[in-house]
């Protein structure tokens, strides 16, 4: 069975290690925060000015003036810190943040990354997604495998305008976990119950499969 | 030099048709509103707007969209203002999209009197475009110039009759570099207190760049995603 957006995020939450400072988009990229493995200590920072995100605030208790980057309403774990914008952006280009997790559109056999923008009908902008893209060194894209419309999201090149180049590690989809490197995706593991030739169906772009396929735990 | 003025109104004398404005602000939160409301009341007609978004359609800079105020945003991102994609897609409004770290560090250096930088940010995209690239430890950047403007306009938790400003939480978001690079920086503060009534360790803006302050009559502070757990 294919993973849903909690399946997601907690294969993604596998991925997160101690003492790191993790960068979360919007979406199931969110959810990521719930999953850390206990014993472990990360830290979330938020591109709109907060390092250190609780869990989301009690009704009654929430703060205008406190939100996450998707603009809802949050708290704050001790010891957590404000600051501006600039200096929220050092935090990102000067490779501060550990890991980036951040959804998209399409993304491409070498690693390039569209998610802003459907000349002609959608323009939402790109936000902090294309400094994260840019210098983020361990980047993993949360989404799903197909659009809309069926058609698969893993291509050799994206055909939307680009957000980044050559910049995505990994993919994790509700089929399968993808590694990017040497120009083509890397199957490496497989959703419980999803077939390798379902993966390689629904894989657009250049496809390489081990002998051995583990499965999603 | 008296820097207190005594309502919106008299804080946004001098600002004009054509102008370029800055707006603090991180979608609702830490928006100047009072001198928003102001300026739809004033009816100034084609400004350049830079914000990084765009409000939503009945608050904040959604006002100014509404009124077909702003002939031009410069913004990193707009997902949240229906009236917005629709002048951008029909060409009535002129819109740049800008990385937000971009943003950031463009209203920073204007302030700080540094012309132009080169960022990882936006290359190989259409951002890029027609832009100078050069590459510095084998990684390819793009030149990014500088932003200032003609009033920025930004809100503080707290500020002094100094101009000094104390900022709450993530309402801090852009305010304090516009607040750098406005050629006059007029401050919206919840609280106005009498210079020494801060602690001066924990200023986040110095009063150097402050030439207005003034305290907004009504913060709605409006949210824009309520979100909670259960108890």
């Amino acid at each position: 069975m294919a993973l849903d957006k909690i399946g997601i995020a907690k294969r993604i939450a596998q991925e997160l290690k101690d003492g790191w400072y993790v960068n979360l988009g919007i979406g199931i990229p969110t959810l990521v925060a719930n999953y850390v493995p206990s014993g472990m200590t990360v830290e979330f920072q938020s591109e709109n000015g907060v390092l250190g995100m609780g869990p989301f605030p009690f009704d009654g208790e929430e703060d205008a003036d406190l939100i996450n980057a998707g603009k809802q309403t949050i708290t704050v774990k001790p010891g957590a810190a404000f600051f501006d914008s600039a200096t929220s952006f050092a935090m990102i280009r000067g490779q501060h943040v550990q890991l980036t997790v951040l959804g998209a559109m399409e993304v491409s056999q070498n690693g390039d990354i569209a998610n802003w923008k459907i000349p002609g009908k959608m323009v939402k902008g790109m936000g902090g997604a294309m400094d994260l893209v840019a210098s983020a060194e361990n980047i993993i894209v949360a989404m799903m495998h197909s659009n809309k419309a069926g058609e698969s999201k893993l291509l050799p090149a994206c055909s939307l305008p680009l957000t980044g180049v050559r910049c995505v590690k990994k993919v994790v989809t509700e089929l399968a976990v993808l590694a990017i490197k040497n120009g083509a995706f890397h199957l490496i593991e497989r959703a419980p119950g999803v077939s390798v030739e379902e993966i390689k169906a629904k894989t657009a772009g250049a496809l390489i499969i081990p002998d051995v396929v583990q499965m999603i735990i | 030099m008296n820097k207190v003025v005594k309502n919106v109104s008299d804080a946004l004398v001098g600002i004009q048709d054509g102008m370029t404005i800055m707006l603090g602000g991180f979608g609702l939160c830490g928006i100047p509103e009072n001198a928003i409301k102001e300026l739809v009341k004033k009816g100034t007609k084609n400004l350049t707007c830079i914000s990084n978004n765009a409000g939503v359609d009945d608050y904040g800079l959604g006002l100014l969209l509404q009124s077909r105020q702003i002939k031009k945003m410069i913004s990193s991102y707009v997902g949240e203002n229906d009236e917005f994609e629709r002048q951008m897609l029909s060409g009535e409004l002129e819109v740049d999209l800008i990385p937000q770290g971009s943003l950031a560090e463009r209203c920073r250096a204007g302030g700080a009197g540094i012309p132009a930088f080169f960022t990882p940010a936006g290359f190989g995209t259409e951002v890029a475009e027609g832009k100078e690239m050069r590459v510095f430890n084998g990684k390819p950047h793009i030149l990014e110039r500088a932003l200032t403007a003609d009033f920025a306009i930004v809100k503080a938790w707290k500020g002094d009759t100094e101009g000094n400003l104390v900022y709450k939480a993530t309402a801090m978001n852009f305010n304090p570099m516009m607040a750098m690079a406005g050629k006059i920086t007029i401050a919206e503060v919840e609280e106005l207190v009498p210079a020494g009534s801060l602690d001066p360790n924990f200023i986040h803006t110095p009063g150097i760049f402050v030439q207005r302050i003034f305290q907004g009559d009504v913060f709605e502070k409006r949210i824009e995603q309520r979100t909670v757990r259960p108890r």
